[in-house]
C-alpha cells in the first residue's frame, strides 16, 4: 500500500518519485491511490461514505423513533395480504407451461451483423438474453450490447406512435400520404427519392432496397454507420483489387501482431476472435503453446490491457510502423523515419524477427481507425509470411452492398446542397448526431421537401423529419442477417410490439406498396423463394427447412467459402509513394466509439450507462483521455474542463489521466452529448462528432487544448472497493512460471487449517465453487451486465455512484502495474462475493440474515435484513451492497416485464450481494431429483459465466473431483485472495501469466521505447 | 406550598407501572393471535370465486384427478390454473345452457381469461416449486386440506414460515408413497414415522439442515 500523502496537492514528478522507491512489483488502481491523494484516502477509509447527517435534535428523534416503533409493531401484525387474482389462459397455446421458461433462438444486429441469441421467455415476455452456441459469431457468448439490449426493449422511452411534424398521428396517415408520394415517384422514376440505412447484411431488406430501386430507378441507397468498416474495405480494395471480408483464425496464430486492431471488444467477430485468441492463453495452456501479442495503439483498448508488450505510439505512427516491418520482411518499401517518432530500429527488427519465425503462425491484424494504406500493408505482410489460409483467409462480401459509408454520406450531403434530394427516408440511422462535423448533414437535411425518419427512439434526426415512425425492437419483429463468416439466422421475435412500432421490412413493404403487409409473410416469403430457386436446401420440403432454421438459430450451409485472391503489390506500391510518411508535430486527436454506449445509439439504456468503462472506470460520462506527461505538461488534472478545438470547431471537455495513453494524442468518445436521447441518456457528456470531419473519422493531427480552469464532475469507479494491496493479482512471465511454477501459492501466507475459531462445515453433498482465470478475463464487462440483467440489480444514477453506491454484484478491478505512468501493465479481476468458508459477515450479522448453506453458499436473506451494514463493514472483499434508496423501479409498467421472475426484487434498506446465481442452482437441483440423478458437471452455469466471451469463470461442485472447477482448484496456478485472513474464499483466481519476447523485454529494460 | 397530591396516589402509579406491563403483554399477545387468526391469515374461509367451482363434486362426486385440470403440477414451480377450454371439454356437453357457467361460456366467446380469486398466495420473497414437492412424496391434501371436501376453496394452512418449517425439519411425518400423492382417500397402513424414515431415504430427501438452508426458499 502507498502511503497516504498530505493535503497538499501532488504532481506527476513527484509520483514518478514515488513509484521509484517502491520495491517489489507495484499494483495501483489510479494515480490518486498512488499518490495517496487525500480524498481517495478519506473515500477508503469511510466504509459507506454519506452526505451530511440531517441534524435531529432530542426531541423530534423520541418522537420519530416512537411513531416508528408504534407503527412497525402495527404494520408487522396487522397486514393482511391483499387479495390477488389468477388468469389462466382461455385457450392455452402449445409449450407454454405455467412457471417454466422458454428459449427462442434469434439474433441481434450490431453493426449490421447478426450475433445469434437464445432469449429466455416467461410466458411471452423476455427477460434475459444469453448467446446461441450454434452461432458462429456468439459461440454462447454474449457481449454488453446483446446483454442489455433487453432492457432498450421495456425501455419506457422508446418511441411509441407515428410522429407528424412533432404531433401525434397515425400508421394510416402515413400509409395515406407514401401512396400519394409513390404516385409521384411512378412518374419521374423516382428521381430525388433517397433511402439512408445502416449496414445492412439482411438478405431480405437488401433484396427489399434493390426492388426498390428497380421500381424507381432513379432513387438511390446510401449507408452511413458513424462506426463502419470503410478502411477495412478500401484497404482491401488496395491490396486485392476488390473487397474481400478477412477472416482471421486466431487460435492457429503463435505470434500476433496488432496496429490498433482491438479485435477482443471490436467488430462483428470480436466474440470468437476472444474465444480464439485465449484458447491458446489459458491457465491449462502449455507454457510452450502459448501465443505472443504485440499492440502499438494510441489510447488503451481491451486487446492493448491483453497485450504480452503493448506500446503506446500516436496513431499516424502505426503507419511507419507497418512500413519498417513490411521492409524488414522484404517488400519494396522506403525506410520510414523511425528515429523521429522516437521508436528503436532494432525494437521492430526484433518484432519482424519474432514474426518472421513464425512464418504461417503469424498474424497482423490492422485496426479500423488506422488507414487503407495500413490495412493493405497489413495484408501484404500477412502474404509475405506465409499466413493466408492458415491464419487468415478471405471470403466474398458478407454486406449486402458493401459501399463506403462515408463518401455515401458525403454524396448524400452535397446532392441535398444542390437540391437533388426530394425525399429522404432514413431507416434506423441517426446522422442529424452522428454525422462528420464537416457535411452540415442536420442543416442540410432541411433542403429535402419529405424527410421520414424510421426509428426506435424520436432522436435528434426525427426532430428534422417530417415523419417519424417508431420501429420495433429486435425482439418484436422477423428480420434476418447474417454472422461475419456469412451464416444467415432468421430472426424471429420474441414479443408482439409493445407499442404501435413497424419493423424496417414492413416499412419498405410500404414503399414497393404493399403497406400493413406483416414482417413475418415479408421475410417468410423472401426464404420461401430462396428455398424455391435453390438457394438453400438440406430439407426436403419448405416447412421443415423453416422450423429448423428458426429452432437452430442458423440456416446451416449458408457460410462463406474462402477464396483465393493475391496482393497486388503495385497498386500498394504507388499509394506508398505518393504519401512519405510523415513525422507529425502537434497533439492528435483520437476518436473511438464508447465501449459502453458504442455510437449514442445505446444512450438511453441505463445499464449500459451505469456500467464503468472497462478502462477508465468512468461512468455516466465521456471524457477527453491524456496521458500523465501531458496533464503534467498542461497542468491539468481530472476533470477539469478544457476546450478542445480543431479550425473553427470547439468542444468543452473534462479531462481524464490514462496511464498508457500515448503522450501527444487526445481520445474522445463518441456516443455522448445527445440532446434528444430520452429521459436517461440527453445531456450527459460532451458531443465528440462535432469535432469529427469526413475526412479524418478516427485521428487527425492538430487539435488545440487550452484549459478554462472550470471543473466538472467525473464519475470513475477506479477506486470504489479498493483492496488495498497484499498480491490481489499475481502474476509472471511464461519464464518466471517454467522456473518457480508455485509463485502464485508462494505470494500467499494462509494460515495453517487447523486455526480456526470458527465450526468447520460439512459438505457431503455439493460444495458450489468458482475459478476465474485471469489469463482468459480480457475485462469486457459482459458478465456484469448479464449479473444485472439475472438478479435484476437497479441502476443508482450518476449521483449515488459517485459516493459509492454502486449495486453491480460483481465488478472488474482493473489493476495498472509497473513503475512507468506511461506505459503500464494492465489487469483485469472480477470480484464478487468469495462465499468465504469462515465469511467474516455471517458472524456479525444481529439477525441472522446472512448465514451459511450446507452447499457452502453464503446466503442473504433479504427479508431477515434489517439493514444494520455490520456485515458489508466486515467484509474484506468489499463485495456486498447496500440498497440505501429505492433503487429499483417499481412504477414503470413496462420496466416490470423485464424482471427475472425466480429472483426477488430487493426494497431500500437491505443489503445484497451474489448469490452464485442460486436459483439457477435450485432449478438445476429440482431438474435432477425429478430424474433421480446427480447434478451433472456444467449444468448449473451462473449468469457471469454464461455470458462469458472467453470462459474465463469455471462454477461448479467441488466435491465431484472429474468436475472441471475441481481441477481447476488444483491447478498449481490457482490462488484465493485475501486468505490470509483464514477466510477461505469459495471463489479463486488462476494466476495471470505473461509471454514478452526476452529480446524484446531487454530492449525495454534499456529504456527505449 | 401543599403538596398537590396525597400520598396514596402513589399506589396509583405503583398500580399503573405493574399494569403497563400487563397491558404491553396483553397488546402483544393480541396482535400475535390476531397474526394467527384467520382474519389475517384467511385459514378456513371459504373465497368466493367468478364460477362456484366445487372440488367436492368434482373430486369426490366425478372422481377427477387433480392432475386433469392443474396440468403442470408434476413439471412447474406452478400447479397450473386450467385454461377455460379444459372447462369447456365437458361443460360444451354437460350443463351447456346453466346460467351458473355463463362466465365461463362468455370467457370462451369472448378469449377474455376467468379471474378466479387466488388462494394460496405466498409472499413473494418466497420461491416454491410444486413439481418437487409432488415428486418427493408430499400429496395435494397435505397441504391443501380435504380439497374433495370442499364445495369452494379454502386454505387450510397459514403458510407461514414455521408452517413450511415444521415439514421440513421433519418430512418423515408427512411424506407418503409418491402414487398416492394425487390421492385424496389415503391413510398410511403402517406407522407414519417407520413409513416416511424409510421414503426419506428411498426418494433421496435431504436431511433437515439442507432442507433449512434459507436459500432453498428464498433467493
Amino acid at each position: 500500500m502507498v502511503e497516504k500523502g498530505s493535503e497538499a496537492s501532488w504532481g506527476m514528478a513527484a509520483l514518478r518519485e514515488r513509484l521509484a522507491k517502491q520495491r517489489g512489483r507495484v499494483f495501483w488502481r489510479s494515480l490518486e491511490e498512488l499518490a495517496g491523494d487525500p480524498a481517495f484516502v478519506r473515500f477508503l477509509e469511510g466504509e459507506f461514505p454519506t452526505p451530511a447527517p440531517a441534524e435531529v435534535d432530542r426531541r423530534t428523534f423520541l418522537k420519530l423513533m416512537g411513531a416508528s416503533l408504534a407503527l412497525a409493531g402495527l404494520s408487522s401484525a396487522c397486514t393482511r395480504q391483499p387479495t390477488e387474482q389468477i388468469f389462466p389462459y382461455t385457450r392455452a397455446p402449445e409449450e407454454v407451461v405455467p412457471g417454466r421458461p422458454l428459449f427462442y433462438a434469434t439474433a441481434m444486429t450490431f453493426g449490421g451483423f447478426a450475433a445469434g441469441l437464445l432469449v429466455e421467455s416467461h410466458m411471452g415476455r423476455p427477460t434475459k438474453i444469453e448467446g446461441n452456441p450454434q452461432h458462429p459469431a456468439s459461440l454462447g457468448a454474449t457481449d454488453v450490447f446483446a446483454q442489455a439490449a433487453i432492457l432498450t426493449l421495456y425501455d419506457p422511452d422508446r418511441s411509441q406512435v407515428v410522429l407528424y411534424r412533432g404531433g401525434i398521428h397515425t400508421w394510416a396517415a402515413f400509409w395515406g400520404a407514401l401512396a400519394i408520394e409513390r404516385e409521384r415517384w411512378q412518374a419521374t422514376r423516382g428521381a430525388g427519392m433517397r433511402i439512408l440505412t445502416e449496414t445492412v447484411t439482411s438478405p431480405t431488406l437488401a433484396d427489399q432496397v434493390r426492388q426498390v430501386l428497380t421500381l424507381f430507378p432513379e432513387a438511390r441507397w446510401h449507408q452511413y454507420e458513424p462506426v463502419s468498416r470503410d478502411h477495412q474495405k478500401a484497404g482491401a480494395r488496395l491490396a486485392f483489387g476488390r473487397f474481400v471480408e478477412t477472416h482471421y483464425r486466431l487460435q492457429e496464430a503463435r505470434v500476433m501482431l496488432s496496429l490498433e486492431a482491438d479485435f477482443l471488444a471490436w467488430g462483428p467477430n470480436h466474440l470468437r476472435q476472444a474465444r480464439e485468441f485465449i484458447l491458446r492463453r489459458r491457465a491449462e495452456t502449455e507454457p510452450t503453446e502459448w501465443n505472443r501479442l504485440y499492440v502499438f495503439e494510441s489510447t488503451p483498448s481491451l486487446t492493448g490491457a491483453m497485450a504480452d508488450h503493448r506500446f503506446p505510439v500516436r496513431a499516424s505512427a502505426i503507419e511507419s510502423i507497418a512500413r519498417a516491418l513490411a521492409r524488414r520482411l522484404g517488400l519494396e518499401v522506403p525506410e520510414p523515419d523511425l528515429a523521429s517518432l522516437g521508436i528503436d530500429p532494432r525494437l521492430v527488427e526484433a518484432l519482424a524477427r519474432d514474426l518472421d519465425q513464425h512464418r504461417g503462425e503469424s498474424l497482423v491484424l490492422v485496426g479500423e481507425t488506422q488507414p487503407p494504406l495500413v490495412h493493405a500493408l497489413g495484408h501484404a505482410l500477412n502474404q509475405a509470411l506465409g499466413n493466408v489460409g492458415r491464419t487468415v483467409i478471405y471470403t466474398e462480401p458478407v454486406e449486402a452492398e458493401p459501399i463506403q459509408h462515408m463518401a455515401s454520406l458525403r454524396e448524400l450531403a452535397e446532392d441535398m446542397e444542390a437540391g437533388r434530394v426530394d425525399a429522404l427516408f432514413i431507416v434506423g440511422a441517426n446522422p442529424a448526431y452522428t454525422a462528420p462535423a464537416d457535411l452540415d448533414f442536420a442543416e442540410r437535411m432541411n433542403r429535402v421537401r419529405l424527410r421520414v425518419h424510421l426509428g426506435q427512439y424520436a432522436d435528434e434526426t426525427a426532430q428534422l423529419c417530417h415523419w417519424h415512425l417508431p420501429e420495433s425492437h429486435f425482439l418484436e419483429a422477423w428480420s434476418d442477417g447474417r454472422a461475419p463468416d456469412g451464416t444467415v439466422t432468421i430472426m424471429q421475435p420474441l414479443i408482439a410490439p409493445l407499442h404501435e412500432t413497424r419493423s424496417a421490412h414492413e416499412v419498405l413493404a410500404a414503399l414497393l406498396g404493399e403497406a400493413e403487409r406483416p414482417g413475418y409473410e415479408i421475410v417468410r416469403a423472401y426464404w420461401q423463394q430462396q428455398f424455391e430457386a435453390g438457394q438453400v436446401g438440406g430439407f426436403s420440403d419448405f416447412q421443415t427447412f423453416w422450423r429448423m432454421a428458426l429452432h437452430e438459430g442458423v440456416v446451416s450451409g449458408t457460410s462463406l467459402p474462402p477464396v483465393s485472391v493475391s496482393v497486388q503489390w503495385a497498386a500498394i506500391a504507388a499509394e506508398l509513394a505518393k504519401r512519405p510518411a510523415r513525422a507529425p508535430e502537434g497533439i492528435e486527436i483520437v476518436f473511438r466509439p464508447d465501449p459502453t454506449v458504442w455510437d449514442g445509439r445505446f444512450a438511453n439504456n441505463g445499464w449500459l450507462q451505469e456500467l464503468p468503462k472497462p478502462l477508465t472506470k468512468l461512468t455516466w460520462d465521456n471524457a477527453a483521455i491524456i496521458a500523465p506527461t501531458l496533464a503534467e505538461r498542461l497542468g491539468v488534472k481530472n476533470g477539469e474542463v478544457v476546450e478542445l478545438r480543431r479550425g473553427d470547431r470547439q468542444v468543452l471537455a473534462p479531462v481524464w489521466i490514462l496511464p498508457g495513453q500515448a503522450v501527444e494524442t487526445v481520445t474522445v468518445h463518441l456516443g455522448y452529448g445527445r440532446w434528444r436521447a430520452g429521459r436517461v441518456g440527453s445531456h450527459l457528456g460532451f458531443n465528440a462528432y462535432r469535432l469529427r470531419t469526413s475526412g479524418a473519422p478516427w485521428f487527425e493531427v492538430g487539435v488545440e487544448i487550452r484549459r478554462t480552469h472550470r471543473r466538472h464532475e467525473l464519475v470513475s469507479t477506479q477506486d470504489h472497493h479498493s483492496m488495498e494491496g497484499r498480491h490481489l493479482v499475481r502474476t509472471a512471465t511464461l519464464g518466471e512460471y517454467r522456473e518457480n511454477p508455485r509463485f502464485a501459492k508462494e505470494l500467499g501466507q494462509d494460515p495453517p487449517p487447523d486455526l480456526t475459531l470458527y465450526p468447520e462445515h460439512r459438505y457431503d453433498g455439493y460444495s458450489w465453487g468458482m475459478v476465474i482465470d485471469l489469463n482468459a478475463c480480457i475485462g469486457c464487462n459482459a458478465c456484469v451486465i448479464a449479473c444485472q440483467a439475472e438478479n435484476n440489480i437497479p441502476v443508482v444514477g450518476k449521483r449515488e455512484v459517485k459516493i459509492g453506491r454502486e449495486m453491480h454484484w460483481i465488478r472488474i478491478d482493473r489493476y495498472f502495474e509497473g513503475r512507468d505512468l506511461e506505459r503500464p501493465d494492465i489487469y483485469h479481476q472480477p470480484v464478487l462475493c468469495m462465499h468465504c468458508d469462515h465469511a467474516p459477515c455471517e458472524v456479525v450479522c444481529p439477525t441472522g440474515a446472512t448465514v451459511h448453506s450446507h452447499e457452502g453458499l453464503n446466503q442473504m436473506t433479504y427479508n431477515r435484513c434489517v439493514g444494520t451494514r455490520y456485515c458489508s463493514n466486515n467484509c474484506p472483499y468489499k463485495v456486498r451492497r447496500f440498497n440505501f434508496r429505492l433503487y429499483a423501479d417499481w412504477a414503470t409498467e413496462t420496466l416490470k416485464m423485464q424482471r427475472n421472475p425466480d429472483v426477488t426484487v430487493r426494497s431500500r434498506g437491505v443489503m445484497e450481494k451474489c448469490t452464485y446465481c442460486v436459483q439457477r442452482i435450485n432449478a438445476a437441483r429440482i431438474e435432477a431429483k425429478k430424474r433421480d440423478r446427480a447434478i451433472r458437471d456444467g449444468e448449473v452455469v451462473t449468469a457471469c459465466q454464461q455470458a462469458c466471451p472467453t470462459e474465463a469463470i469455471v462454477f461448479g461442485n467441488l466435491n465431484d473431483l472429474e468436475s472441471r472447477v475441481a481441477q481447476l482448484k488444483a491447478h498449481v496456478l490457482n490462488y484465493g485472495i485475501l486468505t490470509e485472513l483464514n477466510t477461505r474464499p469459495r471463489t479463486t483466481y488462476l494466476a495471470r501469466l505473461r509471454n514478452p519476447n526476452p529480446e524484446v523485454a531487454a530492449l525495454l529494460e534499456e529504456g527505449t521505447p | 406550598m401543599a403538596q398537590i397530591f396525597h400520598r396514596s396516589t402513589n399506589l396509583i402509579a405503583r398500580v399503573s407501572i405493574l399494569g403497563a406491563v400487563f397491558i404491553i403483554a396483553a397488546v402483544t399477545w393480541a396482535l400475535a393471535a390476531l397474526n394467527r387468526s384467520p382474519y389475517v391469515t384467511q385459514v378456513g374461509v371459504a373465497r368466493e370465486q367468478p364460477v362456484p367451482f366445487s372440488h367436492k363434486h368434482h373430486v369426490k362426486q366425478l372422481g377427477i384427478d387433480c392432475r386433469y385440470c392443474h396440468t403442470s403440477v408434476e413439471e412447474s414451480r406452478f400447479a397450473g390454473i386450467p385454461p377455460t377450454e379444459t372447462c369447456m371439454t365437458c361443460h360444451s356437453q354437460i350443463h351447456a345452457t346453466s346460467p351458473m357457467l355463463e362466465p365461463v361460456r362468455e370467457s370462451w366467446r369472448t378469449n377474455r381469461p376467468i379471474p378466479w380469486t387466488r388462494v394460496y398466495d405466498l409472499p413473494d420473497f418466497v420461491y416454491f416449486d410444486h413439481s418437487i414437492h409432488v415428486k418427493q412424496g408430499v400429496a395435494c391434501v397435505t397441504c391443501h386440506g380435504p380439497v374433495d371436501e370442499m364445495p369452494l376453496v379454502w386454505k387450510a394452512s397459514t403458510l407461514h414460515m414455521e408452517w413450511c418449517l415444521e415439514c421440513h425439519r421433519q418430512p418423515e411425518l408427512y411424506v407418503r408413497p409418491r402414487e398416492y400423492v394425487f390421492r385424496t382417500d389415503w391413510a398410511p397402513r403402517e406407522d407414519q414415522r417407520e413409513l416416511g424414515r424409510r421414503l426419506v431415504r428411498e426418494y433421496g430427501i435431504d436431511r433437515p439442515e439442507k432442507l433449512t438452508d434459507c436459500s432453498v426458499c428464498h433467493r
